[in-house]
């Protein structure tokens, strides 16, 4: 039976991982290569990279650390932020990455998809959208790497899944900004109204605060995976005991 | 013992590489059949789509040279897929070293296409040395819209909407359909096995 994947993710910047709360007030929590490792024994499922700042900063990722980290871990991960062109995914893939996922570059041009699931196939084109509740509705946001350039998308965040999996995007990370860093549990809402909605596989982002979450978005939202940073790298919760946790729960997991 | 690994010129290599080196393995990566003509066995990795890897493998000649070829061979994933002789996956015919034709998997209503991340392996053959040590039940990677159902030549199995050939023989040709070298401890397992065959 599949099993649902916990995804610690990790935010890069400058070649440390930091962590903000709302996306903003940013804190170094440690080298990329040695936390990769570390989640990879404790059993993570996957991991994602994030270069928070690469896309409002207008570069993009040095490969370098891709490869550093492809070469000691033995699960798959994705890298994200600054990639705008077939040949900045193909350099992360040839680094070792297995997936990229592509954020505000999509905005700004939707084709980038069409071209990204032509070249290297829908499996590794991950689409990460973030959202968030503006006058009852679930919009948007762009260039959410940087508080002073994060800007509406201009995007119903239900039609953007639609129209990005339309074109070629083989997964959906969905990061409800509501919830990020404040440890008070998912968006279920809006994650079952994007599951309805989400042919592919969708990973849960934002909330995460304690082992329950986890049950609830997989019970509730019906997601495929659960992504979380700060829980983690705080080590406000184990890997290990988060899994024995939802598996005792009745949740599929991977031990 | 040299393993050739076959650069089919779609992409990532370097994680099969990284585990190669992690298993302390000896490998040589090459384009054409003559780059590796002194290895002992064959890996065939793939990511992308089906077409433009046959094309690749016949313009290089490898699709000629696998034919007649008596070295132990692995595919992995889309490796695995252009064994067999034909791919629903843009409708092609494909190596034909395993009797079987891959097929898409079900999309149905409600369900998650593609097929993407852990999932248990049931095995059939568990006698089969690339099996050595790889307990039931174990969990591997799976990324793959397309699948061989079972057959004779399925060795494991998993099950996603249908039952899919996990891992497969023919004669000295293997296949596995999983991502062994993002497989935690059970997918180096497998190369290491591949590897230490009797060949």
């Amino acid at each position: 039976m599949l099993a649902r994947r916990i995804i610690p993710c990790l935010d890069v910047r400058d070649g440390r991982v930091v962590k903000g709360v709302r996306f903003r007030d940013h804190e170094d929590v440690g080298d990329i290569v040695a936390l990769a490792s570390r989640y990879a024994e404790e059993g993570a499922d996957e991991l994602v990279f994030y270069d928070i700042a690469a896309s409002a900063r207008g570069d993009t990722v040095e490969p370098a650390w891709i490869s550093a980290v492809s070469s000691v871990i033995d699960i798959p991960f994705c890298v994200a932020g600054g990639i705008r062109s077939v040949d900045d995914a193909r350099a992360r893939l040839f680094a070792g990455a297995d997936k990229i996922s592509i954020n505000s570059p999509a905005l700004e041009t939707p084709e980038l998809i069409d071209a990204l699931a032509r070249e290297f196939g829908s499996q590794c084109v991950v689409l990460g959208v973030d959202s968030k509740t503006i006058e009852g509705d679930w919009r948007v946001h762009q260039y959410t790497g940087d508080p002073d350039k994060t800007q509406l998308a201009g995007r119903n965040t239900l039609d953007w899944l639609r129209e990005g999996i339309d074109r070629g995007a083989g997964e959906v990370v969905l990061n409800c900004m509501d919830q990020d860093g404040v440890r008070d549990g998912y968006d279920i809402d809006q994650l079952a109204a994007a599951r309805e909605i989400c042919p592919t596989p969708l990973v849960a982002s934002g909330g995460a605060g304690r082992k329950d979450h986890f049950k609830t978005v997989f019970e509730r939202a019906n997601v495929d995976a659960a992504l979380a940073a700060s829980v983690f790298h705080k080590s406000l919760i184990g890997i290990g005991e988060l899994k024995s946790y939802l598996i005792a729960e009745g949740i599929s997991i991977r031990p | 013992m040299t393993i050739g690994l076959i650069d089919t010129r779609c992409a990532n290599l370097a994680s099969v590489r990284f585990a190669l080196e992690r298993a302390g393995l000896d490998y040589r990566t090459g384009v054409t059949p003559d780059d590796l003509a002194d290895c002992d066995r064959l890996i065939l990795p793939g990511v992308g789509s089906a077409r433009p890897a046959m094309e690749q493998l016949e313009r290089s000649g490898w699709a000629e040279v696998l034919a007649g070829d008596t070295r132990p061979l692995m595919g992995i994933c889309l490796g695995m897929q252009l064994l067999f002789s034909r791919s629903a996956e843009d409708d092609i015919d494909c190596l034909g070293l395993i009797d079987g034709a891959v097929e898409k998997l079900p999309r149905e209503a409600g369900s998650v296409w593609p097929h993407m991340g852990w999932n248990t392996l049931d095995l059939r053959s568990p006698d089969d040395p690339l099996l050595g040590g790889i307990k039931p039940g174990e969990y591997v990677y799976f990324v793959h819209g397309f699948y061989a159902p079972v057959g004779s030549y399925t060795l494991a199995s998993t099950s996603y909407g249908a039952d899919c050939s996990a891992i497969v023989r023919q004669g000295h040709v293997w296949g596995c359909q999983f991502h062994p070298e993002r497989s935690a401890t059970a997918g180096a397992q497998i190369l290491k096995n591949f590897a230490e065959l009797d060949a």
